[in-house]
């Protein structure tokens, strides 16, 4: 392993608040170069907001930061772009239109020397092509043109940005949720290679096996503190859980099990659109149903197309027996359906409104008062409940949705479904994004709505939470059902298969 | 190893931010409207009098009116285009309805608030049904077909001498108030309650956040921006009315870029570009900021190409406090 020469990167007694809510509380952070160093905490823990402090996007109330054992001011992100501060973001910032190597050189182009300050078209490529095949990439990629990547290999090309800018820190917020699983392998990969050259990875998950498998060293924050900076290979999954959430955590899957009712939903050779395999499936009263899938095997798609969200090629859905016609989201909850989406911030938030309205935006009927007017003193009092019911953190329903951390924000959009009282609940990646805790949290919500009557259908990359919370699971491959199993017949390595079209 | 004690588990809820800066952003232009006020008591003895409080009242009906209708289309990231080209239309027809045709002018009035609204819904159906991709496109199609027609019904030729009942909105007082202001403070209370608190009232502003959200949270976008657009056109439609009471004719250049008045009296009142954020006090305000800046430079005797100049620094003003709003609320 690399020797640690000593530590790049200190933070001490790191201090944020907004407004009131006090969201750092003296943190200390050591960093060194060639480690792989974990930040882990609940949502909301003020991971997010400690990185931004240390990318120059947010300024501390109080601390000192030391980079190489000097003092270092950070006001600007370009502060820390000179220092060889470099951070992924999840959302990426990249220019879809131009080739792989015009975006990493974007902003700071190479020329030509004379008068006429030319572009150095070769120069950017050979550099570009340098860096990727340090990732372990093919080096034509740099001729690429960079819309045409999945989400992976583009995230890959903002890590290889990083390298050109001589990065000794790289920073990566939750860089694998949106990821399939073949992509999360080649980032691994990567970042492991990075190791090897002795930059210094700040690495923030919630997915604990991934944390076991990269880290080196672990720091737990909670509620604005630091608890404790762990070495990850001689400590137990399970104490970081409890020093991250302050107790320990029972069960991972709290799965109960009901009594079946009738066939309560029904898809009838659906098709996504016209080009696509019919997709036929029914699930049961008190059911928890899984699809199961690699990332692009069109499950999204055909939540989309059931609830109306895209037109479709045709196909019929019954609810109780009874054909409906969906032709839009609006059709879909008249009918009974809720869809979580994914993204919560494209397509579930209003971010600049706060909680209770986004709580109540896909059921304002129901708090129509007799004179038609929407009563909103019932729409504080049903937020206040979900928010309390949901551990939403701050539980403030008057913030506006942006300020709350993204595994809050997803609480949010959760308990905007719930509030509609369907019959169909389609969960779309439900935790990703989440902690250990809240994902427990999330189950318990499932297995209520399953206990009061409700059908669930949990769209999942998660093999654990599939196969630790489903009745049922329907595995997709290129858009089409490759299996149907009880879950006492399903295993990782059936759903494997059946997802992978063998 | 350290170990912190923790004294809470649960973090408590925070109030939001009450800093001098959330209501600087809150009820700065209310606070822009007072300062300026009081510059002008200073600067001219005839300013902060009944009269010419009235003067303003009424000076600014029609641009309130026209703001208002105007907030709506812009909540939903929006902008009409239209609206001034909308009333002489409305005005125009009116006038053959009631005037030259001599028919009663009851009649007269629905059929000037019927083509405003009947325009709107017409910006609406192009947005929404031909899926034209922006509503500055749309509007400003509509903007030139009602120009054109509000010409072409009496060959360019104005009509005067309307009724009284016509009249009445923009002539009469009650007392010392204006009939038109009143008219504008009773409007705004029915808008202040219809978005606030009716479901397409909030569905506006669910849109202007987040247009696919709102969507996908079952909300008929397409029904809600077609009522929008309508509206907009009924309140151009309005301030024709209050505009013939006015000036006792109409013409068909009447209202000529009215728009961009409205637009900044929406801006000026905090209202955001992006959509989703803006109030109907706030635009009310804004037409009056619009109004006693017109109002007091015409008693300091300053031309009014100055005042143009004036007027368009107090825009990019309001709308760079708007920027920095923005970029505060983003980066927190
Ligand atoms: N711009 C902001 N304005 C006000 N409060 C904020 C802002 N940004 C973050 N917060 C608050 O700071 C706290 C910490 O947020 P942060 O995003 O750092 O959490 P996190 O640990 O990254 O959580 P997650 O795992 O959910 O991403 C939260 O309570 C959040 O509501
Ligand atoms: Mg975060």
């Amino acid at each position: 392993m690399f020797k640690h020469a000593g530590s790049l990167l200190e933070m001490k007694g790191i201090t944020k608040s907004f407004g009131e809510n006090h969201v750092l509380k003296g943190i200390d952070l050591e960093v060194r170069a060639g480690e792989i160093h974990v930040l882990l905490g609940e949502n909301g823990a003020g991971k997010s907001t400690l990185i931004k402090i240390l990318t120059g996007a947010y300024q501390m109330d109080a601390g000192e930061i030391f980079w190489e054992g000097q003092r270092v001011e950070l006001n600007t992100p370009v502060d820390a772009m000179q220092l060889g501060i470099a951070t992924i973001y999840q959302e990426l910032n990249v220019i879809p239109e131009l080739k792989v190597y015009e975006n990493i050189f974007l902003g700071r182009e190479l020329k030509r020397s004379g008068k006429m300050s030319l572009l150095n078209h070769n120069a950017m490529k050979e550099e570009a092509q340098r860096c990727l095949e340090m990732l372990g990439q093919s080096p034509a990629l740099a001729d690429q043109q960079l819309g045409k990547l999945g989400v992976g290999q583009q995230q890959l090309v903002e890590i290889a940005k990083a390298l050109t800018l001589d990065a000794k820190l790289i920073i990566m917020d939750e860089p694998t949720s949106s990821l399939s699983t073949k992509e999360v392998e080649q980032l691994y990969s990567c970042v492991e290679q990075l190791r090897e050259k002795g930059i210094a990875i700040v690495f923030i998950s919630h997915r604990l096996e991934e944390i076991r498998r990269l880290g080196d060293r672990i720091t737990i924050l909670r509620d604005g503190f630091k608890i404790d900076t762990l070495p990850v290979k001689t400590t137990e999954t399970d104490y970081w859980i409890e020093l991250m959430v302050g107790r320990s955590l029972e069960e991972k899957f709290p799965k109960q099990s009901f009594i079946l009712g009738d066939e309560g939903f029904r898809v009838e050779d659906l098709k996504v659109d016209r080009a696509s395999e019919p997709v036929s499936f029914s699930a049961r009263y008190g059911e928890i149903v899984g699809i199961s899938g690699l990332v692009g095997a069109g499950r999204t798609e055909l939540a989309r197309a059931i609830f109306g969200a895209d037109s479709n090629g045709g196909g019929k859905i019954f609810i109780d027996n009874q054909e409906v016609k969906i032709t839009s989201p609006c059709d879909a909850i008249k009918s009974g359906i809720a869809f979580i989406t994914e993204d919560r911030k494209s397509e579930g938030l209003l971010l600049d409104q706060p909680l209770d309205f986004n709580i109540a935006m896909a059921n304002m009927k129901k708090f129509k008062s007799k004179s038609k007017l929407i009563d909103l003193n019932a729409i504080r009092v049903t937020a206040k409940e979900y928010i309390k019911e949901l551990k939403v953190r701050p539980g403030n329903i008057d913030l506006n949705a942006r300020n709350l951390s993204g595994g809050n924000q997803q609480k949010v959009v959760i308990a905007k479904w719930l509030c509609t009282k369907a019959k169909v609940f389609i969960f779309d990646e439900p935790t990703r994004g989440i902690d250990v805790g809240a994902k427990v949290e999330v189950y318990r919500l499932m297995n209520q709505l399953v206990e009061s009557g409700a059908i669930v259908l949990m769209i999942s990359s998660d093999l654990p939470e599939i196969l630790g919370m489903c009745d049922r699971v329907l595995v997709m491959s290129e858009g089409k059902i490759t299996a149907d199993m009880g879950i006492e017949e399903a295993s990782q390595e059936r759903i494997m298969k059946a997802a992978t079209g063998g | 190893m350290s170990q912190v004690v923790i004294q809470k588990s649960e973090t408590e809820a925070p109030k939001q931010k009450k800093g001098i800066k959330n209501y600087l952003s809150k009820f700065g232009p209310l606070i822009g409207l007072v300062i300026l006020t009081t510059i002008l008591t200073f600067l001219s003895d005839k300013f902060l009098t009944m009269n010419n409080l009235m003067n303003i009242a009424r000076q600014s009906s029609i641009n309130a009116l026209l703001g208002i209708g105007m907030l709506l289309p812009i909540l939903t990231a929006g902008i009409d285009l239209s609206v001034g080209s909308i009333l002489a239309v409305s005005i125009m027809i009116m006038g053959i309805v009631s005037v030259n045709m001599g028919m009663s002018p009851i009649l007269g009035i629905i059929v000037c608030l019927a083509v405003g609204a009947g325009f709107g819904l017409l910006n609406g159906l192009l947005l929404t049904k031909l899926r034209l991709p922006h509503p500055f496109i749309s509007t400003l199609g509509t903007m030139n077909i009602a120009r054109g027609i509000a010409l072409i019904v009496t060959a360019a030729a104005p009509i005067a001498g309307f009724p009284y009942l016509i009249q009445f909105l923009g002539r009469e007082f009650a007392g010392p108030i204006p009939v038109s202001f009143i008219l504008v403070i009773a409007v705004y209370i029915i808008f202040h309650i219809f978005l606030t608190r009716t479901q397409t009232g909030r569905y506006i502003y669910a849109i202007g956040g987040n247009k696919e959200a709102a969507r996908l949270s079952g909300i008929n976008v397409d029904r809600v921006l077609a009522i929008v657009y309508t509206i907009s056109g009924l309140m151009a439609g309005l301030a024709g009315l209050v505009m013939v009471g006015r000036v006792n004719s109409a013409f068909p250049l009447a209202g000529l870029s009215y728009e961009l008045d409205a637009i900044a009296a929406v801006i000026i009142g905090g209202a955001s570009f992006f959509g989703g954020v803006g109030t109907v006090w706030g635009t009310l305000i804004g037409a009056m900021i619009i109004a006693v800046l017109r109002n007091g430079l015409n008693l300091l005797n300053v031309s009014s190409d100055f005042q143009m100049t004036v007027i368009g620094a107090v825009i990019i003003a309001a709308v760079y406090i708007d920027v920095l709003r923005q970029r505060k609320s983003k980066k927190g």
